[in-house]
């Protein structure tokens, strides 16, 4: 399992509390937040599934390379972070 | 007639309410947020307000209690697209599937209840067929291959700005595309002719001046009672038909200037036609630094210049596409500014009522 906490930005629009959520890559892990709770996955992904241009995700502390794919591994007991990327100032 | 004005802004949706003192800010909503757009169902008194949060996206909420309360719906969303397709706009772009707006909505007709269209940045029309709770691409439009020669005009990238259903028979729809002239279809979205003959185009080289696939009108309205009269405010003219688009006449004696992003039009004399007229595309400013609306009564022969109740010093007020609008009596128009000024005449324009001058920067005015 990982844990996947949200901005705090994502709260004026929907709750979005951190959540415990099982999968070996951050596809899949996200893919079972989702799950319980779909709304929130158009925040986080646009329409081909890639990461939103201005959204970042980090597991264990470094932003994960394949933004499109989401196949970086999570390990056992990651701490993912999906965060705005601070972009325009 | 309406006593209620929905006004989308940069900072969220404004609900202006007539009332015993006048025309007065009644709520805010959505404060903070992106609202693009403000659309009424006509049929169902159903309101949307489209939200465009730079980080998280598109969004579009639905009111079914005149903007009192409001419950997200679903965005429209693009299809995957095929791996290896190489799907390039007319500036050789690549085209991003990817949701950047909601431009435009309108109502289907009176014969099929729940149906909605969505025009859409970069330049996909959606339909849906339950009030928003889910929408589909028209694939017939999107994969016609004159759509590679459109590019972006109010955008980076090509948007469906203007909707106009037919209110005789609802499978005839007329929309506006920036840039990429007026497109109809007579079998409700099977196929697809585009209708901009007789529209010119400045910005680009002579040769193309006159292709009607790259034409770049502001907005498109449709008069109600006469649906082949139509407006367009273009972006280097003002263009008028009456014969449902199959042809366009440019209007050149406007003064004080031809050039403006919104029209209105009179929802039973197809004559009658506003304008919120500007110093042209590279400084887009009032002229003289003074907010007046055109007016014609005779289809663009003669126009007047309104101006009472309105600033005539210094006002750098430049009004977008979709922040002018008409109530269904014809005699009520409103009409929002970048600097967040909202003006309403209940005179047909003769006279302008201040309802503020402190609003966010204004995108969309719209009757409710």
């Amino acid at each position: 399992m990982a844990t996947v906490t949200f901005t705090a930005n994502l709260q004026q629009h929907l709750a979005a509390p951190p959540i415990e959520a099982a999968g070996r890559t951050v596809r899949e892990v996200l893919e079972a937040a989702f799950q319980s709770n779909p709304r929130l996955k158009s925040y986080v992904v646009d329409d081909q599934g890639a990461i939103r241009r201005h959204m970042v995700v980090f597991v264990n502390g470094r932003a994960i390379a394949d933004r499109l794919g989401l196949t970086d591994a999570v390990p056992e007991g990651a701490e993912v972070y999906v965060m705005q990327a601070l972009s325009g100032g | 007639m309406s006593d209620r004005i929905f006004a989308a802004t940069r900072k969220g949706l404004f609900t202006i309410e007539r009332g015993a003192s006048g025309w007065k800010v009644a709520r805010a909503a959505f404060l903070g947020s992106t609202a693009g757009l403000s659309y009424r169902d006509p049929r169902n008194g159903d309101v949307f307000v489209t939200l465009g949060h730079g980080h998280f996206g598109s969004k579009l909420h639905k009111s079914t209690d005149n903007g009192e309360t409001w419950k997200e719906c679903a965005a429209p969303v693009y299809p995957k697209k095929p791996e290896g397709l190489s799907d390039k706009d007319g500036a050789g772009k690549e085209v991003d599937w990817n949701l950047k707006a909601i431009w435009s909505m309108a109502a289907g007709g009176e014969n099929e209840p729940g149906a909605l269209w969505a025009g859409t940045i970069p330049g996909g029309l959606f339909k849906s067929t339950d009030s928003g709770a889910s929408w589909n691409l028209v694939r017939p439009l999107w994969d016609h291959p004159k759509r590679h020669e459109w590019f972006g005009g109010g955008a980076d990238d090509p948007g469906i700005h203007s909707v106009c259903v037919d209110p005789r028979d609802s499978r005839h729809v007329r929309i506006g595309i920036s840039c990429g002239g007026v497109w109809m279809t007579a079998d409700g979205g099977e196929t697809w002719t585009c209708r901009a003959d007789g529209m010119r185009a400045e910005y680009m080289p002579p040769a193309r001046q006159r292709d009607p696939n790259i034409q770049d009108p502001h907005i498109m309205v449709q008069c109600a009672a006469k649906p082949d009269a139509l407006w367009v405010q273009h972006h280097n003219g003002i263009f008028r038909t009456t014969d449902g688009a199959k042809s366009w006449t440019e209007i050149t004696n406007v003064p004080p200037s031809v050039f403006g992003f919104a029209v209105a039009v009179h929802p039973t004399e197809p004559d009658t036609a506003w304008f919120v007229p500007a110093r042209k595309d590279e400084y887009r400013y009032p002229v003289d630094g003074k907010v007046v609306v055109s007016r014609t009564r005779d289809g663009g022969k003669t126009f007047e210049t309104l101006r009472k109740g309105l600033p005539q010093e210094h006002a750098y007020d430049l009004t977008f596409r979709h922040a002018l609008d008409i109530d269904s009596t014809g005699n009520r128009l409103a009409f929002g500014s970048t600097t967040g000024s909202l003006w309403v005449t209940e005179d047909q324009g003769d006279s302008w009522i201040t309802v503020s001058e402190h609003l966010p920067p204004i995108y969309c005015v719209r009757f409710g």
